[in-house]
């Protein structure tokens, strides 16, 4: 197969969020600094400890796969709004399958039952034809309503609850070896910088689940299979122009039909996440909402597997430090708002008048903050993942590049 | 034709309720139990006078969401923000209540208006998003479904704009005074909220301005075709905005009945879940103001007389199950219905040509 016609174009490319990896590197070494000055001016040490980037990498992984599931029927042209119940599947297949077989079968049986919710998203939208955000809405329904009958019905037998599994044995975790202990020595020498720096891999790299890095491969895999695979190709033509894509040749349904159970799969194990990795059970509403946020990210992330990756590392950043201490979070703003400063001046340099109005209004709101609020509401760091995407849309929504047909019916033969 | 039409309407939305009942039966055998006397179970408590009386007073809300969606609908928007609106209705018609003290009907005048003000503003969000942004509505109504919850649970803490009461543990809004509230008619000794009133007159007020407005006119031409709408000279930008706020103004009524006439104050106890069921009570009732109503009553119906179910070992979330695949199976038939018309019109078609051949080829 060739690989060239699989590649983004140059202006693709340069639609993207972030232009270059130089910038991004940039942009993350700044962040860092205002992070370890803001840390050594407030206390607030928990910010760049190593149980924050533990946590966070804990957090994102389900959002990461719940928007990976969203990113892969997206790009093949259907809307998942489903995501939220394919993860209720995962979360409930792994807990009640890795209690009778233990967790690995459990992980399986979530892949297998995610894989099944997504087909069933598939033939009701591609084959039957029904409206995408109904369908993916009476799947949330539906497998909400089927996970506490059936919860009703198993787990009070085995020594659950009607809204709680038994609990399930965990999976494998692992220290690196030579790297972990390399880090934390840097770590606790204290030296500004480095020492923020080496604790956040020190705490990545310790009590690593096993599951944690097989799912991490799926943002690389995704990547591959969309850009330089023949059917990312095809995945994303369906997404882009059907009627085109079925006159070339390609079956567009069949096409769909995989993705979106691929979506559903991947979604489903993100549930499994939350059931076997970051819990040992199953709890009703352990999802929370999680598959929204997942579709957040897809959004946030442009349609690409790095962007969705790098929002649900964002947003699970925002959970781990909700469940810490709230001055570590006034402390984030604090450097949030010096980022946006230092932002302000840049666009202001550049003469970019409106940008640089923007991120001066956020930096003078989080000074305001800092020196008005003494806490900030657990509410608005429970919403910010939908805040944050709601103003992404308000104020990049031109700049976003979503798959042209995503949501919009299609049948073959008809226009 | 007509006629036919008029039969697969009614023929739909009876099929799917159906194709559920065969859905759960099903499930209900495998668990061990008989169907047939659960559901009898079910329809002899649902149909008990008293509780009659509480679906009833549930049917006023979801009614209000049903019309709310209906509106949306036949816009083709897809107004999954009613949880936010309805919400955002109910805390600011319980604060502005609880914070003034008017003579009776213009205390309650003014709850209801603050209400639809405080849906339809929140909606305006997803409008103006919508119209001069370019982002889909599903999108935007779901994120601002999330911040409205979080918005209101930091409004109604103590130090903002609610109250703790001795002895209770979750935040509320001042009670709201009895020249706020709206008095409950006595039936079957149980209490119907008067506000059910104000859905009749919606329900018909909805139904007036779709069949004998202009206003109505232009919203439906917009919703079956954007292009020609605007070609005839209609804005149909601004009809979208406009009725998406008028949906989030209907949404925002949602909770005040229960907010008037019974626990008279808003707090996080008010339920979520409104944005789907409106959805579904919509499609079910195919927009109409009537069969909206009939669907809002199954729908509380079911909810009502599930925990009947837990006596015989049945989880009674079952109901969810069953309402979930209601909604699947009218959308399905809908678009059978649709294919199945289509089918005919272009077999009609066919053998017209096939007539008018010879003549064409005589010439």
């Amino acid at each position: 197969m060739s690989t060239q016609s699989a590649t983004p174009n140059k202006a693709e490319k340069a639609k993207s969020f972030f232009k270059s990896p130089a910038r991004v590197t940039i942009l993350i070494a700044i962040v860092f600094l205002v992070v370890s000055l803001v840390e050594n001016i407030t206390g607030a040490v928990d910010i760049s400890s190593p149980g924050t980037s533990g946590a966070t990498l804990r957090f994102a992984i389900p959002l990461l796969m719940a928007g990976l599931g969203g990113l892969w029927a997206e790009r093949a042209g259907v809307i998942n709004i489903g995501l939220e119940g394919m993860m209720i599947v995962g979360t409930w297949t792994a807990a009640w399958f890795g209690y009778l077989h233990g967790p690995w079968v459990g992980l399986l049986a979530a892949a297998i039952f995610g894989l099944l919710s997504g087909l069933f998203h598939a033939i009701l939208t591609v084959k039957i034809g029904i409206d995408q955000a109904v369908s993916g809405l009476a799947i949330n329904l539906i497998a909400a309503g089927a996970a506490r009958y059936l919860s009703g019905i198993f787990f009070p037998a085995v020594g659950g609850d009607r809204t709680i599994s038994p609990p399930v044995e965990t999976l494998p975790t692992f220290t690196v070896p030579v790297l972990a202990p390399f880090f934390q020595g840097i770590d606790e020498k204290n030296i500004f910088l480095i020492s923020n720096v080496s604790g956040l891999i020190y705490g990545l790299l310790t009590d690593l689940s096993v599951v944690t890095v097989g799912l991490l491969l799926f943002v690389p895999l995704t990547s591959w299979i969309l850009w330089r695979s023949k059917f990312g190709l095809r995945m994303r033509f369906s997404g882009e122009n059907p009627m085109a894509a079925e006159s070339l040749g390609i079956n567009v349904y069949m096409t769909r039909y995989i993705a979106i159970s691929v979506s559903g799969m991947l979604a489903s194990l993100g549930g499994a996440y939350l059931a076997l990795v970051a819990s040992s059970v199953y709890r009703e509403g352990q999802t929370a909402g999680r598959g929204f946020i997942g579709l957040a990210t897809v959004i946030f992330g442009n349609w690409r597997p790095g962007g969705v990756f790098a929002g649900s590392v964002l947003f699970g950043f925002t959970d781990a430090l909700r469940v810490r201490q709230s001055d570590s979070v006034m402390a984030m703003i604090m450097a949030a708002g010096i980022v946006a400063g230092l932002l302000s001046l840049y666009y202001v340099l550049s003469r970019k008048w409106k940008p640089a109005a923007v991120s001066g209004g956020i930096a003078l709101f989080a000074l305001w903050m800092n020196l008005r609020v003494t806490n900030i509401p657990q509410e608005f760091i429970t919403a910010f993942p939908n805040l944050a995407t709601l103003i992404v849309l308000t104020f990049l929504a031109q700049r976003l590049t979503p798959p042209a047909m995503a949501g919009m019916p299609y049948r073959r033969g008809s226009e | 034709m007509t006629k036919n039409r008029i039969f697969w309407a009614v023929a739909a939305p009876v099929a799917a309720i159906l194709n559920s009942l065969l859905f759960i039966y099903i499930i209900l055998k495998i668990r061990g139990v008989d169907p047939l006397s659960m559901f009898s179970l079910m329809i002899s408590y649902g149909f008990d006078p008293r509780n009659l009386v509480s679906e009833l007073n549930q049917t006023i809300a979801y009614y209000l969401a049903g019309v709310a969606a209906a509106i949306g609908f036949k816009m083709l928007l897809f107004n999954i923000g009613i949880d936010g609106q309805y919400r955002m209705g109910a805390f600011f018609g319980a604060v502005v209540g609880g914070a003034v003290a008017l003579p009776p009907v213009l205390h309650v005048l003014l709850i209801v208006i603050t209400a639809m003000i405080a849906g339809g503003l929140w909606a305006a969000v997803a409008g103006y998003l919508k119209v001069r942004r370019g982002v889909n509505e599903v999108i935007s109504n779901i994120m601002l479904n999330f911040i409205a919850a979080a918005v209101i649970s930091y409004l109604l803490l103590p130090s903002m704009l609610g109250t703790l009461p001795e002895g209770s543990q979750t935040a509320q809004t001042f009670p709201i005074p009895a020249s706020g509230q709206m008095p409950t008619i006595k039936a079957f000794d149980g209490e119907i909220y008067s506000f059910l009133f104000v859905a009749i007159f919606v329900g018909i007020a909805y139904w007036v301005m779709l069949n004998k407005t202009v206003f109505g006119f232009n919203l439906k031409a917009t919703g079956l075709s954007f292009r020609a709408a605007r070609a005839s000279g209609v804005n149909a930008p601004r009809m979208i905005f406009v009725t998406t706020v008028l949906s989030g103004a209907i949404a925002g009524l949602v909770g005040i009945g229960t907010l008037l006439s019974d626990t008279h104050k808003y707090s996080m106890a008010f339920p979520a879940g409104y944005a789907f069921t409106g959805l579904a009570l919509a499609l079910l009732g195919r927009n109409h103001p009537v069969g909206i109503f009939f669907a809002a009553f199954l729908w509380s119906f079911l909810e009502r007389s599930a925990p009947v179910l837990e006596f015989e070992g049945v989880p009674p979330e079952i109901v969810i199950v069953m309402q979930g695949t209601i909604v699947l199976s009218i959308v399905i038939a809908y678009e059978v219905v649709a294919r199945i018309n289509l089918r005919q019109q272009q077999r009609a078609v066919g053998s017209v040509s096939a007539e008018a051949q010879p003549i064409k080829e005589s010439n």
